[in-house]
């Protein structure tokens, strides 16, 4: 019997049980871009059937960071960029559990940028959302790595000379096995490809647009928005790494030019999950390694069995 | 100890002269001699020249010896390559030519005319040193009798034939040694080189009276490295987790559990860098399995703000900390005892973490073991802080020794029937970080636990978890999770952490923390031989420090003398800011080349400070007055 009874529950699901009850109201300015990213993960929540006690959702330091105090679940509110190391642990140490990392583009294309082409590469199954508001929210509206080029600020006062990071793309060379671009404004995309992203087995990456207006007063709202997906515009083929790259290009570009761009933009259903990969080379076990401590019956090894080697 | 052997092996690094020296090693375990080894390495993969040294003789060895008594000078083959000549100039005959200063009288060497002629021989003087140090020298076709059977790298093997024979040693152990670590082709050639050398040397004429020692043991021996019980004492506390990022000497650790951890369902993670290394394993053992992850100095600088995390969201972990000379890169392969006030103190906000340092083989293991104990039963990070040193010798240990029963409980953690039973917000939210539970530890729930959510912030929070910034739950928490550390000082002072050695009542202390405890040990036998009134203690529990205990040493003696390998006497300091007095009685010996400290530079260290003449003190050490004068 598992030690976990919450995994694997079958029940109905209430969207509002992703509601805390005596959490204070969330600290978000209003209007913030932010509110939609709860929303639409709660409101994916009961699509894809798992619970607040299965569901561990690991979050950076900014703004967006926040998330975990207003989403009822399993929380680790952890240090700025670092998210995704201690989430994809959590996986590891129990693959059954439903893990969801979130942060800012600051927090994940920069400070914890290494950690982003990593845990892409590795295709760890889990949702990554990043909150783009194209600035560093927290701190007051510094030039982020998402920021366009010009972007003017107190540290930036002559305007940014950087341009900004590909992240669409960024996610695609590193090996991201779902990719996918939304909008706060947008909101039943948004539930969409969170529920999408979720269900996922590999690594997916959404790049969430979250409008900042106290940082990025004259910066767009992100509408209109245009869904690649329901515009006979564009026309690729998302399981197709050559199109889908080309089309990533644009919408990076689009961004800045004032068209938004967003939907699904890669999807490999083929490339097996981290977890699979290290089951398959026998360096991971097949039981959640997290259930062995509850098992008062578990044989465990001792070292004294490995002495014939030393003497 | 008249009675021993200490056998340098010196050749190129990268020749593998560091698994010949632990066979031969093993060998003479099997022969019934105890063993201790010690290394000494270049920092690169190839080239440049390293030595090993075994020492063995019939009772227990603590330490590296004071010089030695038998060089097996292999050359260095890297340097042959007519490319490298520009590079490495002489570099071929350094095997031989620098090993020479350490070379006690009357010792041994065997040297390969297969590699040196006479004239290179004569170039470094062999002759005439050997002469005025009634050296005994054996040139012997190590190279020849290898290529003869097989390939060049057996050379190895050959000066161990050659060994055996010099020293009137039965070939069998070392033949069954081969046997079992090597198969074919390889184990044949293996054999007969062995064998030829043996024959050739056992046809000279020996001047030497240095021998095989005798010994015998009274139960199963075997031959363990520091880094090893380190790994075996995470693998018998149930641990199950380790992620890294390789740096030298804390990659042998993580070598070995990544070795062993897939045999026993556990998991190895080699990550992108420290800074993940770190996390990772906060977020296993958030998970609910037993965690680890490790570096030295400069890999442990980019962790302190995941141990930050750590400390605040009250996550077990383990690290392991393997200094070697620093700062920056350092000496890498060199070791040292410096990183003390950076694992001590680097952190966001005040520290709140346990620091162990283990003094040999076995309290490695013991405090391995205990770091888990301790860092799952009050939830904070436990930090094993050892050194090259430590990690790569190798000693005789009782098999008898590692008879114990794992101890895989996640320690202050609750089950879901007991979580039913625990306090909640009114929202559901499990109130995991009470303010005012009896030691300062409030039980955790692991996710996936029916009943047991809350949130882990790295911000400071509520009892179930919420970020706040209300002054008096500010301090009712920082309050809370300091208490755990009085708790912690008082299940350690019940452990016995601190090994004392020599005269009870002594006029004088020496006090050592970590790697240095045998040699000093060594160093006391000898003091007290020579009818000085000295006792020592060697400390492990370094954070929470053992605050009466220390003071009753310190109390107890006119003078005490703080051994350790760093130029600014860090230890000597912790003791003075743990303890607020007895600047006036401390003093400081200090080295800080690379090398550990040989009992005889204790022996002299001691004596100089206690003539007050610190100028006699050896070269290679410092000493330092007492601060108070
Ligand atoms: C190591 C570290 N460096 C800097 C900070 C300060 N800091 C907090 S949030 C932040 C940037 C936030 O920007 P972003 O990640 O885009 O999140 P947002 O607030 O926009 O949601 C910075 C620099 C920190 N908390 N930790
Ligand atoms: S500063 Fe910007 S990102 Fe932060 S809460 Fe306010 S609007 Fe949102
Ligand atoms: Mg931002």
């Amino acid at each position: 019997m598992s030690a976990f009874s919450a995994i694997g529950e079958e029940r109905e699901i209430d969207q509002d049980e992703f509601t805390p009850g005596l959490e204070p109201q969330p600290t978000w300015c209003p209007g913030c871009g932010d509110f939609g990213v709860l929303k639409a993960l709660k409101g994916a929540m009961p699509q894809v059937g798992r619970t607040p006690d299965e569901t561990l959702l690991v979050t950076g330091i900014g703004c967006s960071g926040k998330l975990s105090s207003y989403f009822e679940s399993y929380g680790f509110h952890s240090i700025h960029g670092r998210a995704l190391p201690v989430a994809r642990a959590a996986k590891l140490a129990n693959p059954e559990l439903e893990v969801i990392a979130a942060g800012g583009d600051g927090d994940g294309y920069g400070i914890g940028g290494n950690h982003f082409m990593h845990t892409a590469r590795e295709n760890h199954d889990m949702v990554y959302i990043v909150f783009n508001n194209e600035v560093f929210g927290l701190t007051k509206g510094q030039s982020s790595p998402t920021s366009p080029k010009g972007h003017e600020s107190k540290i930036q006062p002559g305007g940014n000379a950087k341009a900004p990071v590909r992240p669409l793309s960024l996610a695609l060379a590193s090996g991201a096995s779902y990719i996918a671009r939304t909008a706060a404004v947008n909101p039943n995309q948004a539930k969409e490809i969170l529920t999408e992203a979720i269900e996922h087995d590999g690594f997916a990456h959404v790049d969430f647009l979250t409008q900042c207006p106290t940082w990025n007063k004259d910066a767009k709202s992100y509408v209109p928005y245009v869904d690649v997906q329901d515009s006979d515009d564009y026309d690729f083929d998302v399981t197709d790494r050559r199109e889908a790259a080309d089309m990533m290009h644009e919408t990076e570009s689009a961004l800045y030019e004032g068209t938004v761009l967003t939907g699904r933009y890669y999807v490999d259903e083929d490339r097996p999950s981290y977890t699979q990969e290290k089951r398959d080379t026998g360096a991971l076990p097949e039981e959640p390694a997290a259930e062995r401590y509850f098992d008062e019956d578990a044989d465990w090894e001792r070292s004294a069995d490995l002495m014939h080697r030393h003497r | 100890m008249s009675d021993e052997l200490i056998w340098r092996i010196a050749g190129g690094s990268g020749d593998g002269a560091d698994s010949t020296s632990k066979n031969f090693a093993r060998a003479l375990m099997r022969s019934g001699l105890h063993v201790f080894t010690h290394q000494h390495y270049p920092s690169r993969i190839r080239g440049g020249h390293m030595y090993v040294e075994v020492r063995a003789a019939p009772e227990p060895v603590k330490s590296r010896g004071d010089g030695y008594n038998f060089l097996v000078a292999l050359g260095d083959s890297f340097a042959r390559n007519p490319q490298e000549g520009a590079y490495y100039g002489d570099e071929e005959i350094k095997p031989l030519a620098e090993n020479l200063d350490e070379l006690r009288e009357g010792g041994v060497i065997i040297y390969d005319t297969g590699l040196f002629d006479e004239e290179d021989v004569e170039e470094v003087g062999l002759h005439e040193r050997a002469e005025e140090n009634d050296w005994h020298v054996y040139g012997i076709d190590l190279r020849g009798t290898a290529r003869e059977h097989g390939r060049e790298v057996m050379r190895n093997t050959a000066g161990v034939g050659a060994t055996a024979a010099l020293l009137g040693a039965d070939l069998d152990p070392f033949e069954e040694i081969m046997r079992e670590g090597m198969r074919g082709d390889v184990l044949e050639a293996n054999l007969q080189v062995l064998t030829d050398a043996y024959e050739s040397a056992a046809d000279l004429e020996f001047t030497h009276d240095l021998s095989f020692p005798e010994g015998g043991h009274d139960e199963q021996q075997v031959m363990v490295s520091g880094s090893h019980a380190v790994a075996y004492g995470a693998l018998d506390s149930g641990c199950r987790f380790i992620s890294g990022y390789p740096m030298t000497p804390w990659t042998d650790v993580f070598t070995i559990m990544s070795q062993n951890l897939p045999d026993v369902g556990g998991i190895s993670e080699q990550v992108e860098d420290e800074i993940a290394a770190a996390s990772l394993a906060v977020g296993a053992s958030h998970a609910g399995v037993k965690a680890m992850s490790g570096s030295s100095g400069g890999g442990f600088a980019l962790m302190s703000e995941p141990l930050g995390m750590a400390e605040m969201t009250e996550t077990p972990l383990v690290l392991v900390e393997a200094q070697r000379a620093g700062p920056s890169t350092g000496m890498p392969t060199k070791t040292e005892q410096a990183d003390l006030e950076h694992v001590l103190y680097t952190s966001q906000g005040d520290s709140n973490r346990v620091v162990l340092a283990p003094g040999n083989v076995r309290e490695a293991y013991e405090q391995s073991r205990i770091s888990f104990d301790v860092a799952y039963d009050y939830q904070i990070p436990t930090i094993l802080l050892y050194d090259q040193k430590l990690g790569a010798e190798n000693r005789t240990v009782p098999e008898s020794f590692f008879d114990r029963e794992p101890s895989p409980d996640l320690g202050s953690t609750l089950t879901e029937e007991e979580l039913a039973e625990a306090a909640h917000d009114a929202s559901g939210k499990f109130h995991r970080f009470q303010y005012d539970p009896e030691n300062g530890v409030s039980p955790r729930s692991i996710p996936g636990q029916k009943g047991g959510r809350y949130l882990a912030s790295g911000n400071e929070h509520t009892q179930s978890g919420h970020i706040t910034e209300d002054p008096d739950l500010r301090v009712a928490q920082v309050d809370r999770r300091l208490r755990k550390l009085e708790s912690i000082r008082e299940d350690l002072n019940g452990r016995d952490l601190q090994t004392y050695y020599g005269e009870e009542d002594a006029e004088y202390g020496i006090v050592s923390w970590g790697s240095q405890q045998d040699t000093v040990e060594e160093a006391v036998d000898r003091l007290l031989a020579a009818g000085h009134s000295v006792q020592a203690v060697g400390v492990s529990q370094i954070m929470p420090f053992p605050r009466e205990e220390m003071a009753g040493f310190i109390e107890g003696v006119e003078e005490a003398m703080v051994v350790e390998m760093n130029a600014t006497g860090q230890f000597r300091g912790h003791i003075q800011r743990e303890l607020g007095r007895y600047g006036d009685k401390l003093t400081s010996l200090l080295k800080y080349n690379g090398n550990p400290f040989e009992p005889a530079e204790i022996v002299e260290g001691f004596e100089a400070q206690h003539d007050g003449d610190a100028s006699a003190a050896p070269e290679t050490t410092r000493t330092e007055p007492a601060a108070g004068d």
